[in-house]
């Protein structure tokens, strides 16, 4: 362990007897989804609900010089339109997490005078059925002056680049300088420098099946509105909407049974929620809208695409990396929507895995016209992960170091965890080199060589390569304020509500919003082995609603953090329960509640278990019979409620320094390709993946996860981009061109794992859904390692389909420009 | 508007519908069997399969007017008087879904295939759910219980 500047809060943990925790039940969501009795929100049905349809900018970038309405609403079964003139009037524009520059911005529910990328929503329309609201949405006329469009991240700090926000005087939202450690000292010390001109993170995102959508009521008489909804975060879309609105945030009721996957894509919907709302009050009536999959693709969350420039690397003749120092820049689009949060969240991860101790990033973020970008999947860690990672494989191959060895040498040990990284960050337990070394025998890696040879033989250039990752989960929204010192955000927190009804059933009710992670099922888990019941005796409630009081200001699902907040909060209101129960059967006993035990569905006294009362009777006592109680135990209510909050402090603005997150999942990759040599074409022939992400109450829901954020990456890595035109068109607008994996893109799989339980927890559970990205980085350093014998070409973009993989392969010198070595010879030496 | 009249998961079910409907919407909002989904504009995600005379089909790429004196069956149909099938048994034992969301589709493209092929390698089962995508599980253990329903 190492010394860390700011104490972390062990948590004291007692010995638990083996129960479901850490078995694979089956899941509780599945009987209901594998029938199609799940209710998404467009199965939600209300009588004379309008369906909307959004009239989209067919441009990147133009005034809007007149919208007309008049022929639309004249067609029969059309109920009304919104457009954004009315929207001006009706609302404010959205609170601004940025500082100056990026707080001038004014963004709206609707474009108001002017579009900023394309598939921005003009107007929306509400109809009888969604066929009519297409027809409708046709029928609007909206006279534009197109104006240049900025598509290129890296011009839009050029003076000449057009500028999408005028208020902003340019197109910087964000800008600051991340200085930790001694960069300078570290540049002195060094005897190679490395250094990589430019590495380009690409424009991707997790494309959730089911694309966003809501059925919205508004409530005349109370002046309240219901959303049925798969926004995943609703805590945060009801402080963007209720000011916006200027109403309440009561006002605003959240709820969802089941959502066909987020990965983060869903958390940004509030400019359409705003309209929706607005739409069902002006018309009052419901109003349902499904998102087509075009319009997710051209308009809802992108992931992030960053540029690293500058990059400098100061290395030791042993190969110990002293530091790095790059320039970021960091494109969010045309709104700073969750933005400009992506500019600190990478810095959770700051030297990824390594003992990196002197760093500088000089780090932009700026606005293109192009679809706003919000988290995804690994948000802005990914980006900051792969950049390592491939610093880690270009340093390798320029100083002929092997990929394995220079790893090795350069991780944080298991033996120094807790490990605080050079900007505070502690990060709790795990086993890097362990994890690598079952990755690598997962693999067959003493086989290599041979299979090199083999697949020479048949025209194909065979690599290996090496993705290691870290999935840092449970914020401390402090970290908002490195960026804005005047945010009033610190700290976390989950609710659950758990109680025992009057016939004795248990039920658990969540703050979280889940997308396919089994929350019921863990949850339920969790409670039954405290209780001492089976998770069938447990009815968690599918969904979430913002009305059950089972909601704090950070409730939702993202981030990686179920397994510690939610769980945690399932965890505290069930001791809280249990509490109750003992006491109010030490009431009844007239024994002392530290003599009753819960077990088999009952409370009995732990000398004489024959002294039992079934639950049903205790739920029957307080809920209906608690004359018989002696008044001391009469405040028991059976029915708690917890908030789990984690143990942060707010960091340090200056030094823009403190821990940000509570755990670090890791996941080590390892696959082997192979590139045809006539065409650049390749084959992902084998994958391991080996995943510590402490204590696994599910190991088959955990195992889940890592398929998913594995094939997610691999997608992201080989064929899915959103890749715009000059004039800002989106080119991949749907899945033809969006080419997500299929069942026969897959190679085969091997998974492996170890427990590094976390200390800072309340299970030694880490979060873990999000995975790290760890197959981008493994694709890419394979691509490299396969690429070597013709004239070893430097992987420098995240996103390499075949024809760029042609491109390195027969012109290696372009990439190879890019890098650089500055090795120096010392006294003595 | 147009008369219909065809089969749904054993029943006979007459209709007006306009000419432009498509299937998987008549399914969806006129009839309320939600369990069909919707997951692309393009025909590419699969979540909308139905089988139509024994046959796996998008509902998405059909109109209505086109199901007119066929069978459909759509995911509502496999589980019996509440018992899940096999199939559907399988993959909540290997953990073959997450969201939910295109696991109807999927489990309708793999009944047509273990219809029509009961003994499928591992090859032919990725092959026969290639036009249903996931998002969520890497199809890694929704072949496994293909695999598994099989046996």
């Amino acid at each position: 362990m190492t010394e860390t500047t700011m104490e972390p809060l062990v948590v004291e943990r007692e010995e638990t007897k083996p129960g479901f925790a850490g078995t694979n039940i089956p899941r509780k969501e599945d009987k209901r989804l594998l029938q199609g009795q799940g209710v998404f929100f467009d199965d939600v049905r209300r009588h004379e609900a309008g369906f909307v349809e959004f009239v989209r900018s067919p441009y990147a970038h133009a005034k809007i010089l007149s919208v007309d309405v008049s022929k639309a609403l004249e067609l029969d079964g059309v109920y009304g339109t919104l457009t954004g003139d009315e929207v001006a009037i009706q609302t404010d524009p959205f609170f601004q997490i940025s500082p100056d520059p990026g707080a001038k911005i004014r963004d709206y529910a609707l474009a108001v005078g002017k579009t900023r990328f394309m598939g921005e929503a003009v107007v929306a329309v509400a109809a009888r059925t969604r066929d009519l609201a297409r027809d409708a949405a046709e029928l609007v006329e909206v006279e534009y002056e197109p104006l240049p469009a900025l598509v290129d991240t890296e011009r839009a700090l050029d003076p000449d680049a057009p500028v999408l926000h005028d208020e902003m005087g340019g197109n910087t939202v964000y800008s600051g300088v991340f200085d930790w450690g001694d960069y300078e000292a570290a540049l002195a010390e060094a005897d190679h420098v490395v250094r990589i001109e430019r590495l380009h993170f690409d424009r991707f995102s997790s494309t959730p099946l089911e694309t966003s959508g809501a059925v919205v009521e508004y409530n005349r008489g109370t002046g309240q509105w219901t959303l049925y909804t798969n926004n995943q975060f609703p805590g945060f879309a009801i402080i963007m909407m209720a000011p916006a609105m200027r109403v309440g945030m009561d006002r605003l009721r959240f709820v969802t049974q089941d959502i066909g996957g987020g990965f983060g894509n869903k958390i940004c919907t509030h400019p359409q929620l705003v309209a929706l709302c607005l739409l069902a009050r002006k018309l009052n009536r419901p109003v349902h809208w499904h998102e087509w999959r075009t319009d997710q693709h051209a308009a809802n969350s992108h992931g992030n695409e960053r540029v690293f420039l500058e990059v400098e690397v100061p290395v030791k003749a042993d190969g110990t990396l002293l530091g790095f120092k790059a320039r970021a820049l960091d494109d969010a689009g045309a709104f700073a929507r969750y933005e400009p949060l992506g500019c600190i969240i990478w810095s959770q991860v700051t030297p990824g895995l390594y003992r990196w101790r002197h760093i500088r990033i000089d780090f932009t973020q700026v606005c293109t016209n192009k679809s706003p970008v919000g988290p995804n999947r690994g948000y802005s860690r990914l980006q900051h992960l792969w950049f390592t990672e491939r610093v880690i494989d270009i340093v390798a191959q320029e100083l002929g170091i092997d990929p394995v060895e220079i790893r090795k040498r350069n991780y944080i040990k298991a033996e120094e965890m807790p490990y605080e990284t050079p900007n505070g960050c502690v990060y709790d337990s795990g086993d890097y080199a362990r994890s690598l070394d079952q990755a690598l025998e997962l693999i067959g890696y003493d086989r290599i060589e041979e299979r090199r040879r083999d697949a020479e033989a048949r025209g194909k250039l065979l690599g290996v390569g090496i993705g290691s990752t870290l999935d840092s989960g449970t914020n401390n929204f402090g970290q908002s304020t490195l960026l804005n010192p005047e945010l009033q955000f610190g700290g976390n927190n989950e609710v659950a509500t758990v109680k025992l009804d009057l016939f004795g059933e248990v039920v658990v009710t969540l703050g979280t919003t889940p997308q396919g992670q089994g929350h019921e099922t863990t949850a339920a888990m969790v409670v039954a082995d405290i209780l001492g019941v089976t998770p069938d005796d447990v009815n968690v409630r599918p969904g979430h609603d913002s009305y059950w009081n089972t909601h704090a200001g950070f409730s939702g699902t993202y981030a990686s953090q179920f397994a510690v907040t939610g769980l945690g909060a399932v965890k505290g209101a069930t001791e809280k329960l249990a509490w109750e129960i003992k006491r109010v059967a030490a009431g009844v006993f007239g024994a002392d509640p530290d003599d009753v035990e819960l077990a088999e569905g009952q409370a009995r006294l732990r000398e004489n278990p024959e002294a039992a009362i079934p639950f049903m009777g205790i739920g029957a006592i307080v809920n209906a019979n608690n004359a018989i109680l002696p008044m001391e135990t009469r405040d028991a209510t059976l029915n708690v409620r917890h908030v789990y909050v984690p143990p942060f402090q707010l960091p340090d603005k200056e030094r823009k320094f403190g821990n940000l997150t509570l755990t670090y999942a890791m996941q080590i990759h390892v696959c082997v390709i192979e590139v045809d040599k006539e065409t650049g074409a390749y084959e992902l022939v084998d994958w391991a993946v080996v995943d510590d992400c402490g204590k696994r109450i599910h190991p088959q829901i955990v195992e889940g996860q890592v398929h998913g954020a594995w094939a997610q990456g691999l997608g992201a890595a080989t064929t899915e981009t959103f890749a715009y035109d000059e004039d800002g068109n989106l080119l991949t607008a749907n899945f033809y061109d969006y080419h997500v994996p299929h069942a026969l893109d897959m190679p085969p799989l091997k998974t492996g794992h170890i427990e590094s339980p976390s200390p800072f927890t309340p299970l030694g559970t880490k979060g873990m859904g999000e995975g790290g990205g760890g197959a981008i980085h493994a694709v890419c350093a394979a691509i490299q390692d396969a690429l070597r014998p013709v004239g070893k070409p430097v992987v420098t973009d995240s996103h390499n389909p075949y024809h760029r993989v042609w491109q390195l392969m027969t012109r290696p010198e372009e990439s190879r420009k890019l890098v650089g070595v500055e090795s120096r010879t010392t006294n003595g030496r | 508007m147009i008369s219909i009249s065809f089969e749904l998961n054993g029943e006979t079910v007459e209709r007006e519908v306009e000419p432009r409907k498509l299937l998987v919407h008549f399914i969806r909002d006129d009839l309320g069997l939600t369990g069909t989904h919707v997951g692309c504009d393009t025909g590419n995600c699969g979540a909308c399969t139905i089988l139509l005379d024994g046959e796996a089909v998008k509902s998405c790429m059909l109109l209505a007017a086109q199901a007119d004196g066929t069978g459909v069956e759509t995911v509502e149909s496999l589980a019996a008087d509440g018992e899940l099938s096999p199939l559907q048994q399988a993959f909540t034992d290997a953990h073959a879904l997450q969201c939910g969301y295109c696991t109807p589709g999927m489990l309708m493209s793999a009944t047509y295939l273990l219809r029509n092929n009961p003994e499928p390698t591992e090859g032919e089962i990725r092959k026969a759910i290639q036009g249903n995508i996931c998002r969520c599980t890497g199809y890694v253990n929704i072949v496994e219980a293909i695999q598994e329903a099989a046996r």
